[in-house]
């Protein structure tokens, strides 16, 4: 599904990533960590093809990155749901259309989703909160709603980007919940986060595989961690 | 090119949605729609001057070129013997159609002007006056020239051609100079759409990262923006054009087109319908500079 080969990244400085093989399995569940500044936003940049790797293959859906033109990229985002840790919205769009926008995007109908969007705003708790506007929201509220924009599409793949970096404790749990159920439902998930507590709590609840990066490189945590 | 066909299309098919992506503008909106009347307003006089220059010029060059005037300046006596004379090699140029001397009451209406109507014209030793109508192809003046000096010394062919070429000339480059005006209209008018379009998409990156995460293509982005300059422009263009054309239908004209250029200015007939071309011209200028400048930006890496 989301396959690197040998994968290096370096900025203009040195190298933050090098050596880099990784697989994800269809239904699996990834936690990705490592301290700030090691590259778990790059790498999870690089799992969705928004940055492309300067040495090694990354493939996505058996399909190297390198070979794939914008819209092509743009195909794939609709088959993988992305959220990131400050989720941007179209700010003068109501929640509810910020949810249904990757429908528009792809030429679906949001009345034909009808239904799906208000069990999709059901499940993640806005339904009240669908005619607000994405400043209007807390924290809490725009993580939530970018989780269900990032699903709408009902992707094969959701990768989460410090999801529960801006909200409380009871938040990032009521968030994790979610991923799990998304995964349980079948999707593959993959988690950047650098909470330690946070992996240990869903542990009990999913199995979970944990990816450490360190030293440029990625290692597969202990079952203990 | 078969996304151009596909954009032209969705371009003009309403699509409230894909409308509401871009945050509405208010102030930029306006400018655009006012910068896109001005150049239309202007566009419809440089198109007037021009096919009101193309008009004189074409008149003077067929009918001034088809007509030339014979003086024949001979003493008393020999005056009827070298008209006739001139008129017989006349009937004799291959290009000549017609020749005709004038009669003393037209060579005195022609000089009634300057020397008033009692003159007595027999008083005065006034040259005789051949008018000559060429045909199509026009006759070989410099030939005539050298045969009328042999037979007739007194003759004196005016071919009209000393003093129309420059007139036609300046005509000419009138046209051109409209012309010119006219296309660099549109190349302004197609800066203009460029700098609002890259400040618009300057203005909305946000609203494009947005879209690109969640799958949106080029197209779809693109398609917002390049809707609303498109018809911002074709409605600016719009009302400029209309208001361009009734100052030229208020512009004060003469009975008499070759009287004056200046009361000559404006349209005729079915170029009346070439200022009709302009809001359409506008909008696809419009198009095709916000399509390359939304190109250029989402091409440009993230």
């Amino acid at each position: 599904m989301i396959e690197l080969e040998n994968v290096a990244y370096s900025y203009g400085g040195g190298e933050l990533l090098s050596d880099i093989s990784l697989k994800l399995a269809p239904g699996s569940f990834h936690f990705l960590t490592g301290p700030s500044g090691s590259g778990k936003t790059t790498l999870m940049k690089l799992c969705y093809g928004a940055l492309l790797p300067t040495a090694g293959h990354v493939r996505l859906f058996d399909r190297d990155v390198r070979a794939m033109t914008r819209d092509d990229v743009a195909l794939l985002r609709r088959r993988m749901g992305v959220v990131h840790q400050d989720c941007q919205f179209l700010d003068h769009l109501t929640l509810s259309q910020n949810i249904a926008l990757p429908l528009h995007a792809s030429g679906r109908s949001a009345e034909a989703a009808g239904e799906d969007l208000e069990d999709l705003m059901h499940w993640v708790g806005l339904t009240e909160r669908s005619a607000a506007l994405p400043p209007e929201l807390s924290g809490g509220e725009r993580q939530r709603a970018a989780l269900a924009r990032a699903v709408i599409m009902s992707p094969d793949v959701v990768l989460a980007d410090e999801p529960t970096g801006n909200v409380d404790w009871d938040m990032s749990q009521r968030l994790l919940r979610l991923l799990i159920e998304l995964n349980r439902m079948g999707k593959t998930v993959l988690v950047a986060t650098h909470d330690l507590g946070l992996i240990r709590a869903t542990k009990a609840h999913v199995q979970a595989r944990v990816l450490r990066i360190a030293n440029r490189r990625i290692q597969l945590a202990g079952a203990d961690l | 090119m078969k996304g151009l066909r596909a954009q032209l299309v969705r371009a003009f098919q309403p699509d409230t949605q894909a409308d509401r992506v871009v945050p509405p503008s208010g102030f930029t909106a306006q400018l655009t729609l006012f910068a896109a009347g001005a150049m239309a307003f202007l566009a419809v006089f440089a198109l007037a001057l021009s096919l009101a220059a193309g008009r004189l010029a074409e008149q003077w060059g067929s009918e001034l070129a088809r007509s030339a005037t014979i003086r024949i300046a001979a003493p008393d006596d020999q005056q009827q013997a070298q008209t006739n004379a001139a008129l017989r090699i006349l009937e004799t140029t291959r290009g000549v159609a017609q020749a005709r001397a004038l009669s003393n009451e037209e060579q005195a209406a022609l000089l009634a002007p300057w020397f008033g109507a009692e003159l007595e014209l027999d008083s005065l030793p006034v040259p005789r006056l051949i008018e000559v109508i060429e045909t199509e192809e026009g006759m070989d003046a410099a030939g005539l020239r050298l045969r009328l000096a042999a037979e007739v010394p007194g003759a004196m062919l005016d071919d009209h051609s000393r003093w129309r070429a420059p007139l036609v000339k300046a005509a000419s480059r009138l046209k051109m100079l409209g012309w010119v005006s006219s296309v660099l209209i549109a190349a302004v008018t197609a800066a203009m759409v460029t700098l609002a379009a890259n400040a618009a998409l300057a203005a909305n990156a946000q609203v494009i990262s947005v879209l690109r995460l969640v799958g949106a293509t080029d197209d779809y982005i693109a398609r917002a923006f390049i809707r609303r300059f498109t018809l911002r422009a074709l409605i600016g263009a719009l009302v400029g054009m209309v208001l361009g054309m009734i100052a030229v239908l208020l512009l004060p004209g003469g009975e008499d087109e070759t009287a004056s250029f200046l009361t000559g200015l404006g349209f005729q007939g079915l170029h009346w319908l070439v200022p009709l071309l302009i809001p359409p011209l506008a909008a696809a200028v419009a198009f095709i500079a916000t399509r390359m400048a939304a190109r250029r930006t989402l091409e440009s890496p993230t």
